[in-house]
């Protein structure tokens, strides 16, 4: 039914959410449970930091050092960057096409249950016999002889969220080849919209491999398969190989989305269209492409041989040429442009030196020869949190700041914002930067303490004080992220008063069926070209009329519940008799949820003209 | 948007669109009894003494390469219009994985 304009009790809002397959709630739900896994991770952070502040330390055992960094890793890549990025995609994407919601609304919703229950499967394992501990991953000859059952939840976990991402990018993939408004052509699109369109594509080839990994990985841990075991006749290499296949692109699948961000932010908050638009979508194409061609300079020191390592290196170093194409397009998008430092904009230019540091480290990593010295020491750990951080990190929190009107219609507010920038900026720069020292002189990454009179004290202590830079930066976004919900004056379509996409022609949330009337595009930029002509709104393209809207259902809900219980019954079924039946109940529930969604006839249901008039109306005064 | 070609007035060329139809059964048929034939003479390069395995392998993976073409393109629709996208990606996706294999063959074997 129609949820238009009506109060509800608290148990009827947590129904709706737990239904809902309505792209911008589900949004929420990710940002929410994203922003949950990221203080968690970033609680693992701190941990990590206190104990290698001073030499020979002991605030927490090495065995259990190495659980907390394992699932920093495993948790801020899959389940709070990923997710986080999906949050923005799924707000913004359907909008900014002119669509009503993605092409399917239940898969939505299946992705994120799917991605939500492996989450918190992967965490149980805190509380149920240890975490894994052969980090973020995994290699097999770590993994293969690590006694808990951390390594189970980790495959069993990552199996789950890992369906579930795929599910979302094949999603946003037909929604955008599939669901553009009359006008949008491929090269209309809005730069994040591209940037959404190639992730979901690499997503697409990319995970595949992953879950072929972890299949392996689990027959080899929980039914007795030997595939990387190298004394049964398998080779722990080739989980290293499949890892990477899927790794190197999953870097790209989420710095994509950022570069998409920033682009956006760079255009608004300089008032200008975006400088050479063209050559930003054939880099980020280029970039995609090239991101499969590269995984083995993960390996250099595996023993590849001179041939593989010189052929992986120069096609690494290829990489950079696109990017540079990006990040001259961003800053000449800001020359001669009227600019204003927003919190969004003031991230976007932070993350332009930030990024080009990681992306330089990069390029010095991909010389095979020198890597030999860097690899496995905090050269790394620095080189990857540059563009991490530096990239993904900052464009989430300024894409927060930048559509949290449009999610949650009030601004987020500018005073803490900026307070929350430079403390996070500040914090970033003292934590990472020394890092790369450290690595020079020998500090070897993924190992619990270190010893005194070897140099490293001071660069640590910096790197710790950092941290809690960084986490202080956190403290003021969560105060804001209250203080606006409280008190946060309601904001009109257009808040930050340059938008340019057409998420900024429709009320703020926008309304469940996003368009009263689907536009019609004339241009990049279209809502930007109806301003300029002296237009209040969009061109319509068709007609107002009743507007056939999907069902709520509970069913994405069950189906991931039951793969969640599956995954427990198979992980204890060597340890305990009730393990395979508890696995097939799990399977059981899952299929049987399936079941009920191929025989129910699911019509959905229609938003009158007259609710609408009288939705928009309402919008319009807000 | 452009992709709906298929949402046709049911009403609309009935002459025209017999015709083509018709064309489309010969073109399955044609492609269908080549199909069969490929498959035969597969079996029959296993079978026969005459050739080794080193001409065999090769000559029935061209001979799959082939219906897998036929299966995409005449039963699976992907020569009619409209299906620029579903090739893009799946090509894409051949070459990502031609690519892989590819460098695991010549530079990297594990």
């Amino acid at each position: 039914m129609s949820t238009l304009a009506r109060k509800k009790g608290v148990g009827a809002v947590i129904w709706d959410y737990l239904t809902t397959v309505d792209h911008k709630k589900i949004a929420i739900l990710y940002l929410i449970a994203g922003g949950i896994f990221f203080l968690l991770g970033g609680l693992e952070a701190m941990i990590i930091r206190i104990q290698l502040a001073v030499p020979n330390n002991d605030f927490i055992s090495a065995g259990f050092y190495n659980e907390v960094l394992t699932m920093h890793g495993t948790t801020m890549i899959f389940l709070a960057a990923m997710p986080l990025v999906f949050a923005m995609m799924n707000a913004v994407v359907p909008i900014q096409i002119g669509a009503r919601d993605v092409a399917f609304p239940f898969l939505n919703s299946l992705g994120f249950w799917l991605f939500f229950f492996g989450g918190v499967f992967l965490n149980l394992s805190w509380f149920l016999g240890g975490a894994p501990d052969a980090g973020w991953t995994s290699y097999a000859s770590l993994s293969l002889a690590s006694p808990t059952h951390g390594i189970d939840f980790y495959v069993l976990g990552l199996q789950i969220s890992g369906l579930g991402t795929l599910i979302g990018g094949i999603n946003f993939l037909v929604t955008i080849i599939n669901m553009r408004a009359p006008g949008m052509t491929y090269m209309r699109m809005p730069m994040f919209t591209w940037a959404t369109f190639v992730t979901s594509a690499l997503i697409l080839f990319a995970f595949p491999p992953l879950t072929v990994g972890l299949i392996f990985m689990m027959m080899d841990r929980l039914f007795g398969g030997n595939f990387f075991d190298p004394a049964l006749g398998g080779n722990t290499i080739i989980w290293e190989h499949l890892f990477w296949i899927f790794g190197h692109p999953e870097v790209y699948i989420l710095v994509l989305p950022a570069f998409g961000i920033f682009s956006e932010i760079f255009a608004t908050f300089s008032r200008k269209r975006l400088f050479g638009y063209s050559s930003m979508v054939f880099a980020t194409v280029l970039i995609g492409f090239l991101g499969f061609m590269v995984w083995a300079h993960h390996m250099f020191t595996v023993g590849m041989g001179p041939i593989a390592n010189a052929i992986f290196a120069v096609a690494t170093m290829a990489i950079a040429v696109p990017t540079g194409i990006k990040i001259f397009n961003w800053l000449f998008t800001m020359w001669g442009g009227s600019i204003r430092f927003t919190t969004p904009m003031m991230y976007a230019v932070a993350f332009i030196p930030s990024f080009v540091i990681g992306g330089v480290t990069g390029v010095m990593n991909a010389t095979a020869a020198a890597d030999y010295q860097y690899h496995d020491s905090y050269f790394v750990v620095a080189h990857f949190h540059y563009v991490i951080v530096g990239g993904v990190v900052f464009a989430l929190l300024a894409g927060a700041h930048y559509w949290w009107p449009k999610m949650f219609g009030k601004m987020l507010d500018e005073k803490l914002g900026k307070v929350t920038f430079w403390l996070f900026f500040i914090g970033f720069h003292l934590t990472f930067f020394i890092q790369h020292f450290l690595g020079l002189m020998g500090m070897p990454r993924r190992v619990f303490t270190f010893l005194p009179g070897q140099g490293f004290e001071t660069g640590n202590m910096i790197s710790t004080i950092g941290a809690f830079f960084m986490a202080a930066g956190t403290i003021v976004l969560l105060a804001n992220v209250v203080i606006t919900t409280v008190k946060g004056k309601r904001v009109g379509n257009d808040p930050w008063e340059d938008g340019r996409t057409l998420e900024w022609a429709v009320s703020s949330p926008a309304p469940e069926y996003n368009f009263a009337q689907t536009p019609l595009v004339r241009g990049l930029d279209a809502y930007w070209i109806e301003k300029m002509e002296g237009k209040k709104g969009l061109t319509p393209a068709e007609p107002l009329g009743d507007i056939h809207m999907p069902n709520p259902s509970i069913l994405p809900f069950v189906i991931s519940l039951g793969l969640f219980v599956a995954a427990f019954g198979f992980l204890f079924h060597q340890d305990h008799a009730w393990g395979t039946p508890v696995g097939i109940v799990g399977l059981l529930i899952t299929l049987g949820a399936m079941f009920f969604r191929s025989i129910i006839d699911d019509h959905g249901f229609h938003i009158h003209k007259e609710e609408i008039m009288e939705a928009e109306k309402k919008g319009a005064g807000a | 948007m452009a992709n709906h070609t298929h949402v046709q007035n049911p009403k609309v060329d009935v002459q025209y669109r017999r015709k083509k139809n018709a064309e489309e059964m010969k073109h399955q048929i044609i492609s269908f009894t080549l199909m069969i034939f490929l498959t035969l003479i597969a079996f029959f390069a296993v079978g026969y003494e005459g050739f080794s395995a080193w001409f065999a392998v090769p000559f029935i993976l061209l001979l799959a390469v082939v219906q897998v073409i036929f299966q995409l393109y005449y039963f699976m629709h992907m020569s009619h219009k409209g299906h620029e996208l579903p090739a893009l990606f799946l090509y894409g996706g051949v070459v990502v994985a031609f690519v892989t294999v590819w460098a695991f063959l010549t530079i990297v074997w594990i």
